[in-house]
């Protein structure tokens, strides 16, 4: 396979000044990435270079066959960690030809919110643990579990090494280098409590990046797996009974609640988003009631409750923040497989410009 | 294999002048393609200072035993992306040895057609989107498909990625950069509606290149599934029901067509074309009638029609192009295994020589 090694790796700047670009997007459920290429002239420093394209919209659910052409608006663009050289991947929303965003086009919105001037003047940074669970492809089974069994209960796994405890750092590790390669804000990674789950963190990003990042994060890390031949789930609830179910808590802070009396702004913005639990977690992902049960370090979907050092809450503040009277919190009840277009902007919408 | 890989790749600028020329010709089927490599005693770059060359055409069908010589003419260098260094490949067409072109030539009448003075004035431009599948060596199933067995219904797979959507990645991108490198005007690639199928587009190229570079990249395209133990296939309708077939749209435009009030020029081009669509479609490539059903976004093979982003058309003419009121338009009809030679001139004599 080293030829075909070769070819992919070829370095192609000393023949061509043509860059590869990987457009991106997401398809009609929500979750399904998808992407193609096309060949451009010269480097991309910037989005606004690249041309508007389009695809298919009737082969991903987006559009009617007689009239299926979904325009792509390029948003951000990333150094590929693939094709490396001078190629890029760029993330794209999609738009009816007569310029209308699609409804599955989440962005959009989001970008409203992150413009309002009051938003921008608070600077919302969010910080994203991203979980998943690594599956054998074919038996869709958690990776390093017995097909037809299950390996022995939580307690060994979270942060853990050794081959039988840790199951596919492999693709973890070329992850975090491929994103810090691509530019993405990656911050950390884990193992997880349940054996075949993992977790990465990104951020703190501000407004609109971070949804950008996040899905390029998934992007890259589904383009891993399929090297692997390894399927990545990011179902909140892989696997019923003593199992841990993945989430996407999502850490936030606002300028006021980074300076001084933050503590404070932090205690009001959490009461707004308890007066609109049932809001938040309509939007906070497809399954969340199988993972929200109240065990495994969650709280109940029906409950709202917030507490220092408590991962039994629906929120959660860190001791430094309370002890310092400023700092950030944890939304501890999306789940993994939510939109962060839609998470983020919804938390900015509710604690920033929403007045009960 | 690393011993192998090392010989193979020995860069031999140093210890000589030598180059190695592969030439690269069509056989008896007229889509088998066959090469030979010879040594020359420097670099070239100009076809024409290339020698003329033979082959035993009694064993590609090309030619009877007791007089079996077909001469090589070359027409159009390439770097070589397999031997890189000053190595070449060399596209060539075939001649009797009285100077004949043999039955299967399609490239000599193609250059007549585009040497044309009217054909030469009006600079035809081809971008052709080769779609192709990729089967298991041995098996002749898709790559990918469980044996005896079929995937998930098509939805999930265009534009796909993972380990359980996208299979035959690493031959996709070895082939969109070696095509870059020997200097193909590779334009993009895509995942295809049918697992197993992807596609890419070569162009815009000028006249008698598009045949030039198509034929190239097709013979790229199977020396790297070759490196991959994989099959390709060019088949337009490789397994029957309901997965898509393969097909080779052609973009086409004229000097005519890309200038203000070219889209009134293109109506009347598809008219012309509607006129011979008997003679076209028998052109077009064989067992065509097995994919032009009128589903699977194609139209069936008995009806012409045309219409504004309608997929289910004969010939499809972008929304972009409509607004602007100049462009070019896509004929969907040719398939996968089409003879690029043929369809690129066949367009060009219909559309401007005004054949009937």
């Amino acid at each position: 396979m080293s030829l075909l090694n070769d070819l992919i790796n070829l370095d192609l700047s000393e023949t061509t000044e043509k860059t590869i670009v990987e457009y991106i997007w997401i398809g009609g459920s929500g979750m399904d990435l998808r992407s193609k290429a096309r060949t451009i002239s010269g480097p991309i420093t910037d989005p606004a270079q690249l041309p508007k394209w389009n695809y298919d919209g009737s082969s991903t659910g987006q559009a009617p066959g007689e009239d299926s052409e979904v325009i792509l608006h390029p948003q951000a663009i990333f150094p590929d960690p693939f094709r490396r050289g001078n190629h890029i991947l760029v993330i794209c929303d999609t738009y009816t030809p007569a310029g209308e965003p699609i409804p599955t086009n989440k962005r959009y919105n989001a970008a409203k919110t992150f413009s309002h001037p009051d938003v921008v003047a608070e600077e919302p940074w969010y910080g994203i643990e991203q979980e998943y669970t690594l599956l054998q492809k074919d038996v869709k089974w958690p990776l390093g579990w017995p097909v037809g069994g299950f390996p022995g209960p939580q307690g060994p796994y979270y942060c853990a090494i050794g081959a039988d405890k840790a199951f596919g750092r492999d693709i973890v590790d070329a992850h975090y280098k491929a994103c810090l390669y691509a530019g993405i804000n990656i911050s950390g990674i884990n193992g997880e409590v349940m054996p075949g789950q993992w977790e990465y963190q990104v951020g703190p990003s501000v407004g609109i990046s971070a949804g950008d990042q996040v899905w390029v994060s998934r992007y890259i890390l589904e383009r891993i797996t399929e090297i692997a031949g390894v399927v990545v789930s990011f179902d909140p609830k892989p696997i019923p009974g003593d199992w841990n179910g993945a989430g996407a808590h999502t850490n936030y802070s606002t300028k006021s609640m980074r300076s001084d009396g933050g503590y404070e702004v932090i205690k009001a913005a959490i009461d707004k988003l308890g007066l609109k639990h049932k809001e938040h977690i309509a939007a906070y992902g497809e399954g969340n009631e199988r993972r929200l049960t109240g065990r495994h370090e969650t709280a109940d979907i029906n409950t709202f409750l917030w507490g220092v050092a408590n991962r039994g809450a629906s929120i959660r503040v860190g001791r430094d923040t309370e002890k310092a009277g400023k700092g950030y919190f944890e939304d501890r009840r999306p789940a993994s497989n939510m939109d962060p277009y839609v998470v983020t902007s919804m938390i900015a919408e509710t604690t920033i410009l929403w007045k009960p």
